[in-house]
């Protein structure tokens, strides 16, 4: 099977054909929203990182950039730097470089911030040019790497729009994809079913380690995890504790065996269905999976938002490179499917098979990777300051 | 007749596919869409939520999928809401 993707040199096919400009730290966000704002068609990404990480942090944070840079939706990158960061532009070139053309302007080099800005311009405008020459070309569905979460749970989740996503799941799996699915904090509980799907002994301890390692810092806070998880919203969906919300979340990773655990933005290595380790925060893991090399990301809504829809439209898909499939699951939000690509609440009312909304979840992967917009793509001036996920000393 | 939807044949829960009221008749039914049993709302339960399948005593587990999804707080009736007032988890925390 096919879709029609843009080829990248060294690296699997992009869905899009993005030129992107990266600060290397979140002080130089300003001068990179500038140089952007002067070039048609360039998407600046600014985000939070600072001096103030370490260790296991400032790597995740170099591996976090690196991962945007390298990610197939990108044609080209504009570094931009100060000279004194954690994490200059140098060293991030040299990893981006064997991918695609990097740039990089920094205020050390060019002496102040007009001759950075200058600079930067005259450099996006003919990377800008460059990608605009590229044209689609037929790729194999393989190449496709396909990031899923699930938001706004409550006990409805588990029977419409989970199955039908873990549906499409191993529909791409089949086909030689890989799915990425992530969420620590929900596996508690349901740790065991997904470790008996596990291909080794290697890939299980990784996996129950990641659990392990959750329980015991839960432990330790000493505080009742109910009202997080599961959250407000959940527990007026129907869900009662982090068991039953872990059970029916992990369904949305669909059944096939597990072929590895990664860290956060970690790239998988082969094909097949993968863990990551990971936050519940929608943002800062969508950065981690486009990170990982993912293409496009799933996002599955139950019925656990009282709130509704309405008032956030585009949340949490701020990463405009990085398109979302977002699928509704409750019949009793129906008014709101305008907001959602998908529509699997007919599984509810009887009316659709759970086999038949993968099918077309499936279906709606190759539409999006060979172009067409998602609904929050279409809709979207709104951007977020990306998250770069830490879980250590902030000095 | 509305329905409610029992995951695994051990499950002593099911989640209400459309909200009831206290009284309505409930065909519990399968994955599979067969009926396990019909029973009766003992109060008003939403769409999504659960409602006990038999009885369950104070201190025993309440299963969702065949698994563990934490332990009943006090008796809870055949037909009555099953949710945080009366479940808690087995997650640990503190001393």
């Amino acid at each position: 099977m096919h879709f029609n993707g843009y080829k990248r040199k060294n690296s699997p096919a992009g869905i899009r054909n993005h030129v992107i400009v990266l600060p290397t730290i979140g002080c130089i966000n300003e001068l990179a929203l500038e140089i952007s704002s002067r070039v048609k068609g360039a998407v600046p990404l600014l985000h939070n990182h600072a001096c103030i990480r370490l260790g296991p942090d400032l790597l995740r944070a170099k591996r976090t950039l690196i991962g945007i840079g390298t990610n197939p939706n990108i044609h080209s990158v504009l570094l931009v730097g100060l000279g004194c960061e954690s994490i200059t532009a140098e060293e991030l070139a040299e990893e981006i470089l064997p991918y695609k053309r990097v740039e990089a302007v920094t205020i050390k080099k060019e002496g102040n911030y007009n001759s950075a800005l200058e600079k930067g311009v005259a450099v996006l405008r003919e990377l800008v040019r460059r990608s605009s020459e590229i044209e689609r070309e037929k790729c194999d569905i393989a190449d496709l790497t396909v990031g899923i979460k699930c938001g706004g749970s409550g006990s409805v989740s588990a029977i419409a729009s989970n199955p039908a996503t873990g549906q499409a799941a191993d529909l791409l799996v089949e086909k030689g994809g890989r799915v990425i699915f992530s969420e620590t904090a929900e596996l508690i509980g349901a740790e065991h079913v997904l470790a008996s799907r596990a291909v080794d002994k290697t890939v299980r301890e990784k996996l129950l380690d990641c659990v392990d390692r959750m329980k015991s810092e839960i432990a330790d806070y000493g505080v009742d995890i109910l009202g997080s998880e599961p959250t407000k919203g959940n527990i007026a969906g129907g869900l009662t504790t982090i068991e039953e919300k872990s059970l029916g979340a992990i369904i949305k990773g669909g059944n096939s065996p597990l072929v590895g655990v990664l860290e956060y933005g970690e790239k998988p290595s082969s094909p097949g269905l993968y863990f990551m380790d990971g936050t519940t925060q929608a943002s800062q893991l969508f950065l981690g999976m486009f990170t990982a090399g993912a293409q496009i990301q799933v996002f599955s809504f139950g019925g656990g938002l009282p709130a509704r829809f309405r008032g956030l439209p585009s949340y949490p898909c701020g990463i405009p490179v990085f398109p979302v499939i977002k699928v509704l699951g409750n019949p009793e939000d129906v008014e709101e499917r305008e907001y959602f690509d998908i529509y699997a609440g007919d599984i509810i009312s009887g009316e659709a098979s759970v086999k038949e909304v993968g099918k077309s979840i499936f279906n709606e992967f190759i539409r999006v990777a060979s172009g067409k917009m998602t609904i929050t793509e279409s809709r979207s001036g709104y951007k977020e300051l990306l998250q770069i996920y830490a879980n250590g000393l902030l000095m | 007749m509305k329905r409610a939807i029992m995951i695994n044949k051990d499950d002593n829960v099911a989640t209400v596919l459309k909200g009831v009221k206290k009284g309505e008749k409930i065909a519990v039914i399968s994955t599979e869409n067969e009926v396990i049993k019909n029973i009766e709302a003992g109060e008003e339960i939403a769409t999504g939520h659960k409602i006990a399948v038999n009885s369950i005593n104070k201190g025993e587990i309440v299963t969702k999928y065949g698994e563990s999804i934490g332990t009943a707080t006090d008796w809870i009736d055949q037909g009555t809401h099953v949710h945080i007032h009366n479940v808690r988890s087995k997650v640990k925390y503190g001393d």
